[in-house]
């Protein structure tokens, strides 16, 4: 049997959702007391079961809400289930959002510690690690100008240089392979590969299904917080894109 | 239990982090300044300075030494004060980072402690200023500085974990707690001698986890005398509890943080 890198069991994430938000005693106050305080439950994930295999490439699709951002961020530990069980084997490198934790007086350099710390790591490993993330991002003298002066671009090549060169078993990549330049996007696209290649487990959101398609072995399209369709990646890409062009003819024919 | 040995073999990993964000935050308070730290050592003495001009007359004959009698005091209260009331909005602050990565919450406010807490360490170098000048006794006793310090840090620590979680969900505690802490320093006995509150009112001395901790301060650096028991016991107990309820307090709540920030 293969080793799981990523195990979900029934799992769901609930949002309560109040018409306001209350963010005062008053209020709260005033409103539970009126019987005001309104509360629509919400599921962006639903009771979703899921295997991810060590090595494994799994791209994730779905419209807009259809609960993708939801999921990678239960399983990349920013957020805890409302029920369900996730076990996570490894360790992770989330890039929900290229360069999350930067701290934007601190230098690219200092930033390279900064961040790799926040993902977990020692400052032994950082430094030996230091030069390859530096040479990997290939900024120049901008390494040592302070992260608020970077173009979003060059913002997004750190951060992909630091979560990619610190090693991780689970890298998870929402939805980033769109920022930068054409050749940051070539270079991006190779390591990608590269990782794939020595046997890391990826998670890939995107919107563009010929990257997906690329990318990945296979593939879940996620619809209102479930699973439609779980497979191969060209056999569920084929289907979602037909999906899709389905909506667009409803939709013209609504119109006209 | 092994809950409990995941979390430890989490913090060894994230002990860097812990260090990274104490020293930001540090260089952060200081930034664009052209003293930068200093101020920490400049600030409580032109405090003293200042109360002691206007108190000093007041107590004459109460309190010798008036500028070390405040000074042990004052330094307390600004630490407890200071790392309190920044670390309550430490969670709601960052809430940016913790929205997209993982990392133990408790990091982020405890790093806000700390970071004030060396500050403060940085700020007793004023207390053996004054001392020298003042030509206060340096005796045995004050090998007992770094305990109360430590029970200092621990109780501080605890109030402020379970403040940062009331104020994710309740943001009016800040201003309430502005309120609470200015009450305090009036009930510390800072630069006032402690039997002039009235007897049926010191109760609320005694009570006051803050008076207690200045008094054993100055049981050992103003009078430079041995420790009284009964009041280390006090601030001992009143560390543990703090913790605890700190830590169980936050332990239960952090993960319902990220949908109220």
């Amino acid at each position: 049997m293969e080793e799981l890198a990523i195990k979900l069991d029934n799992v769901t994430m609930t949002y309560r959702i109040t018409q306001e938000k209350i963010d005062s005693f008053k209020e709260f106050f005033v409103k539970s007391l009126k019987g005001k305080i309104k509360y629509k439950e919400f599921n962006a994930v639903n009771s979703l079961s899921l295997e991810v295999k060590k090595g494994e490439r799994l791209g994730i699709i779905g419209h807009n809400g259809a609960g993708k951002s939801t999921l990678l961020k239960l399983i990349s530990g920013v957020m805890k289930p409302t029920s369900g069980k996730l076990t996570i084997n490894g360790t992770i490198s989330p890039l929900l959002e290229l360069g999350a934790g930067f701290d934007p007086d601190l230098t690219g350099a200092k930033n390279i510690y900064l961040n790799g710390a926040i993902l977990g790591r020692n400052k032994g490993f950082l430094e030996e690690k230091f030069k390859e993330i530096v040479d990997y991002a290939d900024l120049g003298e901008f390494i040592d100008v302070p992260v608020k002066n970077y173009s979003s671009g060059m913002r997004a090549r750190l951060g992909f240089a630091v979560a990619t060169q610190i090693d991780p078993d689970i890298l998870i990549l929402d939805e980033i392979l769109g920022v930068g330049d054409q050749n940051f996007r070539d270079k991006s696209t190779a390591k990608m590969k590269e990782m794939i290649n020595s046997g890391k487990t990826v998670l890939l959101v995107s919107h563009s299904l010929d990257q997906i398609q690329e990318l990945t072995e296979n593939v879940v399209w996620l619809h209102n917080g479930e699973i439609r369709e779980y497979g191969e990646s060209s056999v569920v890409c084929k289907s979602y894109r037909d999906y899709m062009s389905s909506l667009k003819y409803m939709q013209s024919r609504t119109l006209s | 239990m092994n809950k409990y040995i995941t979390y430890i073999n989490n913090f060894k990993n994230y002990k860097y982090l812990l260090l990274l964000l104490t020293r930001s935050h540090i260089s952060k308070k200081y930034r664009g300044s052209f003293l930068g730290i200093l101020w920490s050592l400049l600030n409580p003495l032109f405090q003293m300075i200042v109360l002691t001009l206007i108190f000093s007359t007041l107590f004459k004959n109460h309190i010798d030494n008036f500028p070390l009698y405040m000074i042990t005091a004052r330094l307390i209260y600004e630490f407890f004060s200071m790392g309190t009331n920044g670390a309550m909005k430490s969670i709601v602050d960052s809430s940016s980072l913790i929205k997209k990565v993982y990392i133990p919450k408790y990091l982020i406010t405890i790093s806000k402690v700390l970071a004030d807490f060396i500050i403060f360490l940085i700020s007793l170098i004023d207390l053996l200023i004054v001392m020298l000048i003042t030509g206060a006794d340096f005796t045995i006793n004050l090998i007992y500085v770094p305990l109360y310090l430590f029970l200092l840090f621990v109780f501080t620590t605890g109030i402020s974990l379970i403040l940062s979680t009331i104020t994710v969900f309740f943001r009016d505690i800040e201003h309430l707690y502005g309120i609470f802490i200015m009450i305090l320093m009036y009930f510390s006995a800072i630069f006032y001698p402690a039997n002039i509150i009235p007897q049926r009112f010191q109760f609320v001395l005694q009570a006051n986890p803050i008076y207690q901790f200045i008094t054993g301060f100055r049981q050992v650096i103003y009078y430079g005398q041995p420790i009284e028991l009964m009041n280390l016991l006090y601030c001992f107990i009143a560390g543990a509890i703090s913790i605890v309820i700190g830590l169980v307090v936050f332990e239960r709540n952090q993960h319902k943080f990220i949908l109220h920030v």
